[in-house]
């Protein structure tokens, strides 16, 4: 079981400069929405937005300490033309 | 990987525009998550399903091809796209006719 901010706080180290926004769905501490919006992701195509992500969270993810994650990635550059929602 | 499926995986995702890693196919989708791929992709141009179940050695091959862990998988002009929430993302933001019509480049 993990709480949001923990995870927050490990995703901001491993993409400085990034907005993550964290959502426990099920409040079990498992199931997680997440929005990040991070410098990084410029260029990238989903999948390896999806995988910079995933990278640093692989220790919950293979203990099964984190069962899901809803994933939503943008790069400033998309996050701006989407406009305002 | 066995040199000999990576091989046969390189053919099958540059030798058409679409290409749905799926369990069962196209008629007769087996999961949830693979028939709505077909469904988000087929409007978009034909696709060439590769049903996983029919051969183990696909089914944990294609994740290894891919490093991604879960089917349905899709490429697109031979590069990679992703499962079936990020299928699902790209159409709702208008994106995957664009990586289509983009033809790879």
């Amino acid at each position: 079981m993990l709480d949001a901010e923990t995870l927050r706080r490990y995703l901001l180290d491993a993409l400085p400069g990034s907005e993550v926004e964290l959502n426990d769905t099920t409040g079990t501490g498992d199931h997680f929405e997440a929005r990040v919006i991070s410098p990084a992701f410029t260029g990238k195509s989903m999948v390896e937005q999806h995988q910079l992500v995933y990278a640093p969270l692989q220790q919950w993810l293979k203990s099964g300490e984190l069962h899901a994650l809803a994933l939503k990635t943008y790069s400033p550059e998309q996050w701006k033309k989407l406009g305002p929602r | 990987m066995d040199p000999t499926l990576k091989a046969q995986f390189d053919e099958t995702v540059k030798s058409h525009p679409i290409v749905l890693f799926m369990k069962g196919n196209a008629l007769f989708p087996q999961c949830g998550f693979s028939a709505r791929a077909l469904q988000l992709l087929q409007p978009l141009g034909p696709v060439h399903t590769v049903d996983v179940l029919a051969d183990p050695n696909v089914r944990q091959g294609i994740k290894d091809y891919s490093n991604w862990p879960t089917i349905p998988q899709v490429y697109i002009h031979g590069k990679f796209v992703g499962g079936s929430d990020i299928l699902m993302e790209l159409a709702e933001r208008g994106e995957l006719q664009d990586l289509v019509a983009a033809g790879g480049k």
